[in-house]
């Protein structure tokens, strides 16, 4: 590895570490799943690398039946992932400049990729591009990894995982708060978690996240003045970042 | 069950699915035109809101009228919550939390 390849691998590594311990529970709880399903574990592995989503690999177990409609899959999968194009909008510019490794950073961008990256305060000396590179990769990596244990151990033994979603949960939490001491202005916080709770009780569990994220791109921009006004001078969920080329 | 070519077809369509998402917002707007400001400015507003939405999604089948009203994940998330303002350690904070809500919602409630 040459020195510069190796100083992002280094800064990279110790952020991913968190991604790591939530790719293996939730991977794993994924893994346990299909093989309780009846599938062999290899499946497991080759739906991490091909598929590699949480929430749509949960969702592809349920909708796992003989018969079923490609159609419906395709769009329930696209609605389910729905947020995932407002990240892009976040990393258009950025991702924009990536070069060759731009179609394996959009494939990779998942809630997890994007909450490090969207906030990367990237050390001196350490290029970009490979640091999203080695956060990227090390992440999938773990998924799959995370995915292929789960079904060899969920192929071996049974044991009791329930609650262990809220590793998820509570690594939003952390990065919620994180973010909330980077920033001056809270209001985007409060316009995502208004609308979120407001939809949420309207339209129910099942189908509140498409509308939850009409209205909160409603509320930004409704109150884009006000938010603008208080962060001309710092980027909204950015931190200082060092300037590149 | 599924043989193996309709498995693999069926795990194409679905990567497909998800993969459109990542997508969409890179072919809508591509590198040779300018990205509006409008745009930019929800790629600097958005994470923050989308954190928020994203806690209130992973909570979303939690059922404040039925037993046990959501206590444990109110217990769980305080302490993770403390516990990373405190100890400023993600790891920590997320660990802590996730096996102390996978003893209240196994043994305690």
């Amino acid at each position: 590895m040459s020195h510069e390849l190796k100083n992002s691998f280094i800064a990279a590594f110790p952020r991913t570490i968190p991604i790591l311990t939530g790719y293996l529970f939730l991977g794993g709880g994924f893994g346990l799943l299909l093989t309780s399903a009846g599938y062999p574990w290899y499946w497991t592995t080759i739906m991490a690398i091909v598929i590699y989503a949480g929430m749509g690999q949960y969702v592809a177990v349920n909708m796992l039946a003989p018969g079923v409609s490609l159609i419906d899959v395709f769009l329930v999968q696209a609605t389910i992932n729905a947020r995932h194009s407002f990240y892009g909008i976040t990393m258009l510019q950025k991702y924009n400049g990536m070069g060759k490794l731009k179609p394996y950073l959009i494939f990779t961008m998942t809630d997890e990729t994007f909450s490090l990256l969207c906030s990367a305060k990237i050390p001196e000396g350490v290029s970009e591009k490979q640091y999203f590179f080695f956060v990227s990769l090390l992440d999938h990596l773990y998924w799959i990894c995370g995915c292929t244990l789960g079904g060899v151990i969920g192929s071996l033994l049974k044991f009791d995982t329930t609650g262990i979603e809220m590793i998820m949960t509570s690594l939003f939490l952390t990065i919620a708060i994180d973010q909330w001491k980077d920033n001056k202005d809270h209001l985007p916080v409060f316009i995502g978690g208004i609308a979120a709770v407001v939809c949420l009780v309207i339209f129910g569990a099942e189908h509140f996240i498409i509308p939850a994220l009409i209205l909160l791109t409603a509320g930004l921009l409704l109150f884009r003045k006000r938010i603008e006004a208080a962060t001309t001078t710092e980027a909204l969920c950015e931190p200082e970042e060092r300037e590149e080329e | 069950m599924l043989t193996t070519t309709q498995m693999i077809i069926y795990i194409l369509v679905t990567a497909a699915g998800v993969f459109a998402t990542r997508v969409s917002a890179f072919l809508l707007f591509p590198s040779g035109r300018t990205t509006p400001k409008i745009i930019i400015f929800l790629g600097n507003a958005l994470p923050c809101a989308l954190m928020a939405l994203l806690i209130v999604y992973c909570l979303k089948d939690v059922s404040l009228i039925a037993h046990p009203h959501g206590l444990p994940e109110l217990i769980a998330l305080a302490v993770t919550a403390l516990l990373h303002l405190w100890k400023k350690n993600t790891l920590l904070s997320i660990s802590v939390g996730t096996v102390l809500y996978m003893i209240l919602v196994q043994g305690v409630f």
